[in-house]
């Protein structure tokens, strides 16, 4: 069979193909399609360090590209960034420190398969429930946030009022205006890192609604200082899973190149798709992905083999699934009378 | 791949990182200038015109 860089033509087209539909979903929500990588791996039999390693790669790639997207938006805040990669890092390392010895210990497949199921399965729940009941939750972020803006006290949640309460030295201001405790910020770093470097995911999903639901920070800003800590927090990681043979580049390369391809068309579709209509699907995929790991775990235990494959194609076939709703909305919108036409990203 | 192969420990973690880092770069600069190129035609060619 014909092979490049190691890896078989029908692997390569696979990862790309994966990738495609990761991009499309990334571009479209601003989140979501790379958490799928690691239990897609898992499913494929890789060793829970090269899945964790290489979705953290591969996670690194993809936001250095969203971030050099942003970073004419001017939506970063560098202090707050720099102050979260501080407490990111050391909750990386103590992440990858838990998944090296549950790898001893021959747990680390099952610990990691559970604490996917819950939180893939959590914000499916919450994201499905939003979009049924109609709201604007957090489930997505959009890319085409509004410029920086001064935060107004009503827009700050409560439990962002209390934190910002805590008057432990030293203090550092924020973009907006916001004076909070350098050690709340650490804290929550520490929190985001820790499970990114424990499930090898950018831990995006959880930091941006973190940085606005506990720090106050404005969403515009969260977006972008997010995306900024993703890059460092996802090459540190990557760095340090590599040092331990965990990022396969056979693996992260094709994945990325479709990815970048497929944000660009999910990036474009945001301009003329409601995301509200799509919210649903997206939310039915992360139920579908906590299934599938859910699945592949009961096969470990059953001793049944076929299970996995079962497992595959519910990944595979959530992404599907969602990509191809995003696609087909954005072609009906290009095709309606009177559609205004669309500007590439 | 790349000859990453040949380095040992940190050295291999930091060019594994570095091709990453640069296929992204490349991918941007890559994927946005075939948007400009072709991007407006796709398009059209989507809506029918």
């Amino acid at each position: 069979m014909f092979e490049l860089f190691g890896i078989s033509a029908t692997m390569l087209a696979l990862f790309a193909g994966f990738g495609l539909l990761i991009g499309v979903l990334f571009g479209f929500f601003g989140m979501g399609g790379s958490f799928l990588v690691t239990p897609a791996l898992l499913v494929m039999g890789y060793p829970s360090r090269v899945a964790v390693g290489s979705g953290l790669a591969f996670v690194f790639g993809t936001s250095v590209i969203a971030t050099l997207k942003h970073r004419d938006l001017g939506q970063v805040d560098y202090k707050l960034g720099v102050s979260m990669i501080i407490g990111t890092t050391v909750g990386l390392e103590v992440g990858k420190e838990i998944v090296l010895h549950l790898e001893e210990l021959g747990l680390a497949g099952n610990i990691i398969s559970i604490t996917y199921v819950l939180l893939l399965g959590g914000i499916g729940l919450f994201v499905t429930y939003e979009a049924l009941k109609g709201g604007s939750g957090d489930g997505g972020v959009s890319h085409d946030v509004e410029e920086d803006a001064e935060i107004n006290a009503d827009d700050i949640p409560e439990i962002a009022k209390k934190i910002q309460s805590y008057s432990i030295p030293p203090m550092i201001t924020l973009r907006g205006g916001i004076q909070v405790s350098l050690w709340m910020v650490l804290l929550v770093a520490f929190a985001t890192g820790l499970l990114s470097g424990f499930l090898g995911v950018g831990g995006g999903f959880i930091r941006m609604p973190a940085l606005f639901y506990l720090i106050g920070v404005p969403v515009p800003i969260a977006v972008g200082t997010d995306l900024f800590e993703i890059m460092f927090s996802g090459g540190i990681g990557s760095f340090l899973y590599a040092q331990s043979g965990g990022v396969d580049l056979s693996i992260v390369a094709p994945l990325l190149a479709g990815s970048a391809l497929g944000a660009r068309v999910g990036s474009a579709a945001t301009s003329i798709v409601n995301e509200e209509e799509i919210k649903i699907y997206f939310g039915l995929m992360l139920l579908l992905g906590a299934l599938a790991v859910a699945v592949r775990q009961a096969g470990n235990y059953l001793g049944m083999g076929v299970l996995d494959y079962v497992s595959l194609a519910l990944i595979l076939g959530s992404a599907l699934m969602v990509a191809s709703a995003v696609i087909y909305s954005a072609l009906k919108s290009i095709r309606a009378p009177g559609s205004a036409g669309v500007t590439a990203d | 791949m790349f000859g990453i192969e040949t380095l040992t420990g940190s050295s291999q973690a930091a060019a594994l990182v570095g091709v990453v880092l640069v296929e992204a770069m490349v991918l941007y600069v890559g994927y946005g200038a075939l948007e400009s190129a072709v991007g407006s035609t796709v398009l059209k060619l989507l809506g029918g015109d």
